[in-house]
């Protein structure tokens, strides 16, 4: 059982961060970020991020086991067809890894191979049930499987998207086709997290709240105007602005959010964007 | 229909490239609703070739042309012009260009893309609804098919990044996921909310497709 899992099931506040594989195979960098991760249960791993193609998260993912960290292998349905997909999973299970985080995957049209042929053979669910599937020793097409894998399968989640109920259908079905934690989208609006979390709560299954580290106004404005799901409330934007010093403004706000996951949810999902050695100071 | 546009002129110029003597055809079907690859087009395709100073050997147009026997009856038709070019520039869809091409040894290029299988919004103005995937659920999603739709092809559900309904990847657009949602609500109606959808059975698509119905 991974340590992630222990923690959920034991009830702990758990903290998770992530890291991006490189552009390119000089991974040194980012296993030192993982080393800066103090605090951190176990860390994602991320799946060409915003369809920016990156070298391959299972790679990074299997060396960050081989040092001795736990990681959380994002997997998107964007690039790979079921059978990549089963074939990445059965291989993520070879390497030690157990914590995944299943989704559907940015649109290809943001990143920076906009004419890749998008593949979405499977969706976020699908993929959920795939996994499942072969962690009680079955493949996509009822194949038996020669060593069964061991997952802990979680998915994402945007609390603040609307129509809400549209969105929480999707996650009550994540949920129930093997969803066992989520991570959120960042969320800046507490009052939304509250919403949320009420109804999420009696589903009884852990949500580690997104926290994402603003750095500047001008940060606030771009995700408000490219990143989908995210809002930043203008509120929040007048603090950056007013501030002597944004970047410590940015660790406040960053700090509140914590406060209210640690009422609210099971967890927080860091996003700290380079400013891992802030993350101490961000948990308090 | 198949909405097919142009290409552009300098992309014809590089395709017929050494030659200098071309036949030409259009299509009297999509590509005139088009306005791609009919009447009007095709005259107006001979006078700039005859500007780039190339000869038109002569011109049809094909009822359909994605018609493969009435296409090769309609070049027979023309044998004398035809023989006497040294290509055929069609003016059809990628179906109809291959029409022609199964029916002669000529020397057939294509001066039209292809774009989709598309709905008539109005003249002109053509929308993409269907994928032709073999495998419809259109049943349950209140006859909006988020194979096409939705930009990503989901079957269970919006992606992460609807917002206010819209869709990810172009918020001009409405999420399809949204509109099912609403139009079930309002059949009263849980449609594909039911269950979860399992994974697509693309071996329904038979590729190449073919139905033989005699």
């Amino acid at each position: 059982m991974s340590l992630l899992q222990q923690q959920l099931a034991a009830g702990s506040f758990v903290v998770t961060a992530e890291i991006a594989p490189p552009k390119g195979c000089d991974v040194g960098e980012a296993l030192a970020k993982a080393q800066q991760l103090s605090g951190v249960t176990a860390i994602n791993v991320t799946d060409n991020q915003g369809a920016n193609m990156r070298l391959s998260p299972l790679a990074l993912a299997g060396m960050l086991v081989r040092e001795g960290f736990e990681p959380i292998l994002q997997l998107t349905c964007r690039d790979r067809n079921r059978m990549a997909l089963q074939a990445d999973l059965l291989g993520a299970a070879a390497l030690g890894i157990e914590n995944l985080l299943l989704l559907s995957g940015d649109h290809a049209r943001f990143g920076d191979h906009p004419q890749a042929r998008a593949v979405f053979d499977l969706d976020s669910v699908q993929l959920l049930q795939v996994a499942d599937g072969l962690a009680r020793g079955s493949d996509m097409a009822g194949k038996a499987l020669r060593g069964t894998p061991r997952f802990f399968a979680g998915a994402a989640v945007t609390p603040e998207a609307e129509p809400f109920e549209l969105m929480f259908q999707k996650f009550d079905k994540k949920i129930k086709n093997g969803a066992r934690f989520f991570q959120t989208q960042a969320v800046f609006d507490t009052y939304r997290l509250k919403t949320f979390m009420a109804a999420a709560r009696p589903l009884g299954v852990p949500v580690l709240l997104g926290v994402l580290l603003l750095k500047s106004a001008r940060m606030a404005r771009f995700l408000n105007d490219h990143i989908p799901g995210v809002r930043v409330p203008e509120r929040l934007i007048a603090r950056l602005e007013g501030a002597a010093d944004p970047r410590a403004e940015g660790v406040a706000i960053a700090r509140e959010l914590v406060a209210a996951a640690r009422a609210e949810c099971q967890g927080v999902h860091l996003m700290t964007l380079g400013g891992e050695e802030l993350i101490p100071e961000i948990l308090g | 229909m198949i909405i097919s546009e142009q290409k552009n002129p300098a992309e014809i110029l590089a395709a017929i490239d050494g030659l200098q003597r071309l036949f030409l055809v259009g299509c009297a079907a999509c590509a005139t609703a088009c306005k791609a690859g009919g009447e009007e087009e095709v005259f107006r395709l001979q006078e700039w070739l005859q500007e780039q100073g190339r000869e038109v050997t002569g011109s049809m147009i094909v009822d359909e042309a994605c018609h493969i026997l009435r296409a090769a009856r309609d070049l027979r038709q023309h044998r004398a012009a035809v023989d006497s070019a040294e290509a055929l520039l069609v003016l059809a869809c990628g179906s109809g260009i291959q029409s022609l091409s199964a029916n002669t040894d000529l020397r057939v290029i294509g001066g039209l893309n292809s774009l989709f299988l598309g709905n008539v919004r109005r003249v002109g103005q053509y929308e993409e609804k269907c994928s032709l995937c073999g495998d419809c659920i259109l049943n349950e999603t209140a006859g909006i098919c988020p194979v096409t739709t939705c930009a990503k092809g989901l079957l269970n559900g919006p992606c992460g990044g609807m917002e206010q309904g819209r869709c990810e990847a172009d918020r001009e657009l409405d999420c399809a996921w949204n509109l099912i949602f609403e139009r079930l609500k309002r059949q009263g109606r849980k449609g594909v909310f039911a269950r979860p959808v399992p994974p697509k059975n693309w071996g329904k698509v038979r590729k190449p497709g073919k139905l033989n119905l005699r």
